[in-house]
């Protein structure tokens, strides 16, 4: 049964985060990525980012509060898919809108706030991706674990990268915004004392 | 991983799940599911907005010229039909056309009036037949960094006004946007101030360069264009081409437009076209033409400078932005 649930949940998650990759290229094959592709591309990419970086987030308080252990086998591979569409974002900035002309786009957006948010998500989400491996943990063994903690740090950011961008009130930054902080607050130790107390309870464990 | 290894170390028969865990574990895997499924189809049964070139306003669109002046190539007609920023429709630049498709643009009259001598309201295909439009291959900069140019039809706001007959006490001119929130969905939403408000200077709306534009590539206007009637200023951001206009006055003090009331710091009374003056969130340094891959530099007032620069002169137009 935990075999045939992790197997399933397997392969739901990575047609779940192929998908809309391959949904990508078909519109950009079919012309159906509006008169200006470029942003297209740049707006899906990101909104995917952040949906992934959401969910891989979400995988601890739902072990805790359910104790469905599966779920913590969806973050490493949520968090790289996170990270591959974020590459993807940052390189369709940089490759088709620039050409790689970094003089026009140090020009252009170097002092921009939101871009600095966004790249130094970026870093980080980078930072993860590379020390992902078994053989990075062990390396770098308490400090895994601090280092990962920076991807609460890489969701602020993202989410302050899209809400910079806004340019009137819509409601989708917040959303994520306040998603991300009940999120991270979960994870606050006297906070999560608490909620576990209470969800142990309900359980009747 | 540490408080999840705790939890989970030693179980007891009492641990065994209960059934209710057991069911949201069976939700939150169909929750997963159901997200996966909902992406593929959100996505999937979209419809196509894309209209193939030379079906509907664009069959027989025409234009007396490929290029602009510069040499730039016109934006095909599509384009310009399906990626509209009409807020009053839809914040969606793909979804205005369809949001528009029922706007009701006849009958329709603007009321000309103020500081002025002569007062009126005029039916709109009145002022078609009295200025009749020519055609202008204008660039369009719009502030987001994305240009298009286009072949309007137009006239020069400049008749218009002689007509009335401004008061000398009139220094700028006030533009306003039918307000209709039964026709303009995007007006029951509080985002900005209903109605869409733009203003110009006077010796601005005089010049020959402003028109007001009834059509585009030979045709009447699109509701997603500002049907039947908009402004078009070359050398300004886009967001100064005031939309489907209902109300023209004359006045004596600058009036405050509608970005300019969102978002002060951002959008000025001014908004000409400066590659020097930056935004915080847009390259005001180089745009993309729609249709083209590469990014071009921006031209000060959007290459109209010869023109136009009079207008400013003695003015610093990084502090009148």
């Amino acid at each position: 049964m935990q075999k045939t649930i992790a197997i399933t949940l397997r392969i739901l998650l990575h047609a779940g985060a192929l998908s809309p990759l391959l949904l990508l290229i078909w519109d950009f094959t079919q012309g159906g990525l509006t008169a200006n592709p470029i942003r297209e591309i740049q707006l899906r990419t990101g909104r995917y980012t952040l949906l992934l970086l959401t969910l891989t987030l979400a995988c601890t308080p739902v072990y805790n509060f359910t104790g469905f252990r599966q779920a913590l086998a969806l973050r490493r591979p949520m968090g790289l898919y996170a990270f591959a569409y974020a590459s993807l974002h940052l390189l369709n900035l940089v490759g088709l809108d620039y050409g790689f002309d970094f003089a026009l786009l140090w020009e252009d957006i170097a002092e921009k706030r939101y871009i600095i948010a966004g790249f130094a998500a970026f870093l980080i989400l980078l930072a993860l991706a590379v020390t992902s491996t078994k053989g990075w943990v062990r390396r770098l063994g308490r400090n895994w674990q601090r280092l990962h903690w920076l991807i609460y740090v890489a969701g602020i950011l993202a989410v302050l990268h899209y809400l910079w961008q806004i340019k009137i009130a819509i409601s989708a930054p917040f959303i994520y915004g306040i998603i991300v902080l009940v999120l991270l607050l979960l994870r606050v130790p006297a906070v999560s004392r608490v909620t576990m107390k209470y969800f142990k309870r309900k359980e009747g464990r | 991983m540490g408080e999840g290894e705790n939890l989970m170390g030693k179980i007891h028969s009492h641990e065994i799940t209960p059934e209710h865990i057991y069911f949201s574990r069976r939700k939150f895997i169909a929750g997963m599911g159901a997200l996966v499924a909902g992406t593929i189809l959100s996505s999937a049964c979209r419809p196509q907005k894309i209209t193939p070139e030379g079906t509907g306003f664009c069959a027989g669109a025409a234009a007396s010229a490929s290029t602009d002046e510069l040499g730039a190539k016109l934006t095909p007609c599509n384009d310009v039909i399906n990626y509209n920023n009409f807020y009053e429709f839809s914040f969606d630049k793909e979804d205005v056309g369809d949001a528009a498709k029922n706007f009701k643009t006849s009958p329709w009259t603007v009321t000309v009036g103020g500081m002025v001598n002569k007062p009126r309201t005029f039916d709109i295909d009145e002022l078609v037949r009295r200025f009749s439009p020519e055609e202008r291959i204008y660039r369009m900069r719009c502030v987001e960094a994305w240009s298009m140019v286009i072949p309007w039809l137009g006239f020069p706001l400049g008749k218009l006004l002689k007509e009335v007959e401004p008061q000398s006490r009139a220094k700028y001119v006030r533009f306003e946007t039918l307000y209709n929130p039964e026709q303009m969905p995007g007006q029951k939403i509080d985002l900005l101030a209903w109605p869409y408000v733009e203003g110009l200077r006077l010796d601005e709306a005089m010049y020959n360069l402003t028109i007001l534009s009834t059509g585009l590539y030979g045709k009447p206007l699109p509701a997603q264009n500002g049907a039947p009637v908009r402004l078009v200023l070359p050398w300004k951001y886009g967001f100064k081409n005031i939309k489907s206009i209902v109300k023209i006055d004359l006045v004596e003090e600058m009036p405050v437009s509608t970005w300019a009331v969102a978002q002060p710091q951002e959008y000025g009374f001014y908004a000409n076209v400066n590659p020097e003056v930056d935004h915080p969130r847009w390259s005001q340094a180089s745009e993309r033409r729609i249709g083209e891959l590469a990014r071009a530099k921006t031209l000060m007032l959007n290459g109209y400078g010869n023109e136009v620069a009079q207008l400013y002169t003695g003015m610093d137009l990084t502090k009148f932005y």
